[in-house]
């Protein structure tokens, strides 16, 4: 060979030199793929692990004599991981499960939607369709080999023992977007209480979901466990509960509603349990469940008489002279009256020139008549007499005075009811009025608030729970539905009394008014009266645009009180017509499990009264 | 000839040997980690891979003691005998193969498969170490380049017949060794800008620059052509006022341009052409005054390169096959495909990456246990290291190879033989081209060209050529003092 005429050390050199080059930079690339990018770590886990929720079964509604009324019943998801599909046969696919291929595009559109699915992933498996009959499933079941990147999943749905209480439990629907973002415990395709107690125990009656990590193999297979399990979080079932309903009373009180609109309330006064709460027009709460959930849904949103309305909680009305108790209580401890105290009436106050009207009974009456013939100008009289006393420094402080009593009775805020959207009311006080008429109002001016008319607004529930301060001479708990929480102490305003600041003697007063408007002379309540329980009771008539509203209030026994009761019909007329022995009814299959009177009880479930509403469109 | 059998262990050169020993292994344990499951066969069951490629490793380490048994100048002897075995291997192959995954490369005799390629690279290192050694040889002279030319395209040809473009690419590994040993500099440095234009014509294909009239890849090429110009300038002609000339041409063309395109945007190209067009006359003008042959030279550099720069989207469109097309545009990062044409990088990149600084641990990487990686017991092997032990584990492999390629170098360098150091730089270089390729498909940065990880990927033709190119040179290394016969 040639001796050659090149630097053969230099050429050596820079061999080497593009060999370290380039290990050099293989190193750079490394360390940028293991050391500085987090996210391949992240790709690597969303590749081989596939985390399976495990879903708690929700918590059981019993009521408070352990009849079932809630449960799970298994229901079968389809469930999609994007990533994985391969082309299959849409058609079968959607002959199998019983959809219409529009239908099947338009659910798979919406789970790619970032807006709709804000934690859509194709990695991860995503509702497709939910709750599948047992018939489909039986037939997707045998042929999911089919459809890669499909899979069933099983979940629990809600069953119910009766058609009835719908507006009690409330309902439970997929957690929408504003869930979702507000809890970050849910993920699209979970279940939330949307009404009713399921939203209310809403954190009891979940649980927690578990999550089961397993191995995926590039085809999608499982592998095992990821871990042996040990990484696993089991799912915790969530806590049943006891109601204190009585279902009994409760269907009852419903059939008694039927074909009418309004609500009954009975609460155990010693307790402040809610033992029956009808809202009617009620709604099967089974029709809320399972695939026909948007068409029912729908429907009952449509319904002019607003099914999906709480009356109980939901509504506010004028209460009429049921309010006239709590006039009384207040004039007695302010010392405005005397039981004793008479005034006159001539069809009507006589300083406001017959305004308000009233109508023909015995005059002058003291109190206990006076509630018992519910006088309106007794209590105009009554207010009258307050807001001009002297006691106070002007109007204005007598009317404060006055609107604490109310608030102290429970009135003008939520009573802490545990269920969702329970409307407070309104109790006017100075300022309110200081504002509508600039400051210059007068007794006369606000006079109608004395009989429950006028700017006063009440929910049923607090009607009710007025009875219950009487039956209670002078305290009520917060009317609950929920008697129970497995393993869990209930709030405490459930548990401590709440005291009105008035005292007992001026309740037993109103107690034997309200015995009178049932069994003394020229009473409003004669029908309430069971011959041998002492039911007291007070009628109410709220006035408003269309016919009035009928209400009737009432406790039994007179002293050692069992129950007490609200009975609201919308439209229902004069108190006496419907809420009246309604409320007596209901009394009576609660305190004797039976009624006497049938004849009344098939009058008043006949009873259609019904208002011409435009139906929604 | 004289056997001198007792000096052999002594004169072995160990570090080598250990190197090759600890890289085996390694690679042995990664084949196990590779193809682990979760049903927990043994590293020895021979039914598994890790099993067979045990006995791969035995028979690789009779094979390398039986080399070192051998006469040292048997080799050479031997070597044109032993290529054209080879070279008839390759033809009868290209015939009787079956279709392997695309690839008609393997031989099927009964249970056993071999791949000539693999052996086609030590017999054609052989041959080009002795006709490199023989008297009268000159790189520089037409003819012997010519005949070095020949003897490297030919199983190159065949085993591109096979449809293995990996296996054929590494021979131009042997391209470092003719640089080693004189082939002018010029023709490594012409490779290598070949390479970066190609690399910036495809990557900035559809991209524009500066103005929305300028493309890319184009307008990039064409300055580097002038920057080449002017660096070839400065080192060949050492002429520091033709180099100011250039810059002042150049200086007055980017202003009137910049102008220019204020007024009328032009496609920036132009300038450039005028820039280099002036150049190259300026070149030419210097040679006919100073008549000195680097000025010509550089002018066809400069020409030749224009010319490569207009062919590259033609070679690419017309010659080369759509899924090598795919691969390259995936390795630049010109299309992005994590389903479909990068999947196989994709999961090699994530399965690597998530191995972090110091790896999952041996056998609980995730990636490759579950099959997201393909091929990761042959070609991506080194997903596994780079998932189970991390940015370290990684790094001490390449370092192990680093180690063992410049141990060659230097080995190779100290041979009095022309023969013996032509063939030991030749092992070196395949090594390297191995390594490079691998190892900068599997981290992304190659495109993914099917070549073995050499000591590492499953499979007994592998192993066993590696095993015998190494051990020949080790046995030729031995007898390094003998006298040399060229």
């Amino acid at each position: 060979m040639r001796t050659n005429d090149f630097n053969s050390n230099s050429r050596k050199t820079v061999l080497v030199l593009i060999i370290c080059s380039v290990v050099a930079i293989y190193v750079i690339q490394l360390f940028r793929l293991q050391v500085l990018s987090s996210n391949y770590k992240d790709r690597a886990d969303s590749n081989a692990f596939l985390n399976r929720v495990q879903y708690p079964s929700r918590g059981l509604m019993r009521d408070r004599n352990d009849k079932l009324l809630v449960y799970n019943q298994p229901a079968y998801d389809v469930m999609i991981v994007m990533r994985e599909t391969e082309k299959f046969d849409t058609l079968a696919f959607c002959r199998a499960v019983n959809i219409d291929i529009q239908y099947f595009r338009k659910r798979l559109s919406d789970i790619k939607n970032k807006n709709l699915n804000p934690g859509y992933s194709s990695y991860t498996a995503q509702v497709l369709l939910p709750q599948l009959g047992n018939k489909e499933y039986g037939i997707l079941q045998e042929s999911i080999y089919k459809f890669p990147g499909f899979y069933i999943q099983k979940r629990t749905i809600r069953e119910y023992t009766y058609p009835n209480a719908g507006h009690v439990f409330g309902y439970i629907a997929e957690a929408d977007k504003k869930d979702i973002e507000k809890d970050e415990y849910y993920k699209r395709g979970d279940y939330i209480g949307k009404t009713g107690l399921e939203k209310s125990y809403e954190p009891y009656l979940r649980g927690q979901k578990g999550i089961e990590i397993l191995l995926r193999d590039a085809h999608g297979r499982i592998k095992g466990k990821f871990d042996d399990g040990k990484q696993d979080v089991t799912s915790t079932s969530g806590k049943d509960l006891t109601l204190s309903i009585d279902m009994d009373l409760q269907i009852y009180g419903e059939t008694l509603m039927q074909n009418k609109l309004g609500t009954i309330i009975m609460i155990e006064p010693k307790t402040g349990e809610i033992l029956c709460m009808v809202s009617s027009p009620g709604y099967d709460p089974a029709s809320l469940v399972g695939r026909q959930f948007g068409t029912a849904y729908t429907a009952l949103e449509r319904d002019p008489y607003l099914p999906l309305l709480n009356r109980a909680l939901n509504g506010a009305y004028p209460p009429g002279s049921t309010f006239k108790t709590a006039q009384a209580l207040t004039f007695l401890q302010e010392g405005i009256i005397e039981p004793e105290t008479k005034f006159a009436c001539y069809h009507g106050f006589p300083l406001g020139g017959g305004h308000p009207g009233c109508h023909g009974h015995a005059s002058p009456l003291a109190l206990v008549p006076g509630i018992g013939n519910s006088c309106n100008s007794y209590f105009a009289w009554g207010l009258m007499n307050m807001l001009n006393s002297k006691k106070y420094k002007n109007i204005q402080e007598s009317m404060d005075t006055w609107r604490d009593h109310m608030v102290a009775q429970g009135f003008g805020y939520r009573l802490g009811v545990d269920m969702p959207d329970e409307k407070r009311g309104l109790i006017p006080n100075s300022d309110y009025y200081n504002k509508i008429y600039k400051g210059r109002w007068n007794p006369f001016t606000v006079i109608s608030i004395s009989i429950g008319q006028g700017e006063v607004l009440l929910s049923p529930i607090q009607i009710c729970n007025l009875a219950t301060t009487i039956a209670n001479r002078g305290y009520y708990y917060a009317p609950h539905v929920v008697k129970r929480i497995q393993d869990t102490p209930l709030d405490s305003i459930y548990t401590h009394p709440h005291y009105t600041g008035i005292d007992r003697q001026h309740y037993e007063t109103v107690a034997e008014g309200m015995r009178w408007a049932v069994a003394g002379p020229g009473g409003t309540c004669h029908q309430a009266n069971i011959p041998d329980i002492e039911v007291c009771g007070k009628t109410g008539t709220a006035q408003n645009a269309a016919k009035d509203h009928s209400i009737f209030m009432g406790f039994a026994p007179m002293n050692d009180p069992k129950v007490a009761v609200m009975v609201f019909v919308e439209n229902g007329g004069f108190g006496a017509t419907y809420a009246v022995p309604m409320g007596r009814l209901m009394i009576e299959k609660y305190l004797k499990g039976d009624v006497r009177d049938k004849n009344a009880e098939t009058y008043l479930r006949n009873a259609k009264i019904l208002r011409n509403v435009v139906p929604k469109v | 000839m004289s056997f001198r059998k007792s000096n052999i262990w002594e004169e072995l050169d160990w570090f080598t040997v250990t190197l090759y020993g600890i890289l085996v292994i390694a690679g042995w344990f990664s084949v196990y980690a590779a193809t682990y499951d979760f049903d927990h066969a043994s590293i020895f069951d021979l039914s598994g891979r890790s099993g067979q490629q045990m006995i791969w490793i035995i028979t690789s380490v009779v094979i390398g003691f039986s080399l070192l048994m051998i006469e040292s100048s048997w080799f050479e002897i031997f070597s044109f005998w032993i290529y054209c075995a080879i070279i008839a291997l390759l033809v009868v192959t290209i015939f009787v193969a079956p279709d392997i995954k695309g690839s008609r490369s393997w031989l099927v005799m009964g249970p056993v498969r071999i791949q000539p390629a693999e052996f086609a690279k030590f017999a054609t290192a052989l041959a080009l170490a002795k006709l490199m050694s023989t008297y009268r040889f000159d790189l520089t002279r037409g003819k012997s380049m010519l005949s070095i030319l020949m003897l490297i395209l030919l199983p190159m040809v065949l085993i591109f017949l096979q449809k293995e473009t990996g296996s054929a690419l590494v021979f131009l590994a042997f391209f470092f060794v003719l640089y080693r040993e004189g082939m002018p500099g010029a023709v490594l440095f012409a490779g290598g800008a070949a390479i970066l234009f190609f690399i910036l014509v495809i990557r900035y294909a559809t991209e524009i620059i500066l103005n929305p009239l300028t493309p890319a890849g184009e307008f990039m090429v064409l300055c580097i052509i002038v920057a080449f110009i002017v660096v070839l300038l400065l080192i060949y002609a050492k002429n520091s006022k033709s180099i100011k000339n250039i810059f002042w041409l150049a200086l007055g063309i980017g202003v009137v341009t910049a102008v220019v395109n204020r007024l009328y945007p032009v496609n920036l190209c132009w300038a450039a052409w005028v820039l280099l067009g002036s150049s190259v006359l300026y070149l030419l003008g210097l040679y006919i005054k100073e008549r000195k042959a680097c000025y010509t030279w550089i002018a066809l550099f400069a020409l030749a390169s224009v010319g490569f720069l207009y062919s590259v989207d033609y070679v690419f469109d017309e010659v080369m096959e759509p899924h090598q097309q795919t691969r390259i545009q995936v390795a630049l990062g010109v299309i992005d495909d994590p389903s479909g044409a990068g999947y196989n990088v994709n999961q090699s990149k994530i399965a690597i990456g998530s191995g972090g600084i110091i790896g999952k641990g041996y056998l609980n990487g995730t990636q490759t246990k579950l099959k997201y990686v393909p091929e990761q017991d042959t070609d991506f092997i080194f997903c596994t290291i780079g998932e189970e032990k991390g940015f370290l584990g990684s790094v001490a492999i390449l370092v192990g190879f680093l180690l063992l390629i410049v141990r060659l170098i230097y080995l190779a360098d100290r041979q009095k033989s022309a023969f013996h150091r032509v063939y030991g730089y030749s092992v070196a270089c395949i090594i390297f081209f191995h390594v490079a390729v691998n190892i900068g498909m599997v981290i992304g940065i190659m495109p993914v060209i099917g070549i073995p990880l050499p000591f590492f990927s499953y499979g007994g033709s592998s192993l066993w050529a590696f095993t015998i190119l190494l051990f020949i040179f080790l046995r030729l290394d031995i007898s390094r003092s003998d006298r040399s016969n060229a």
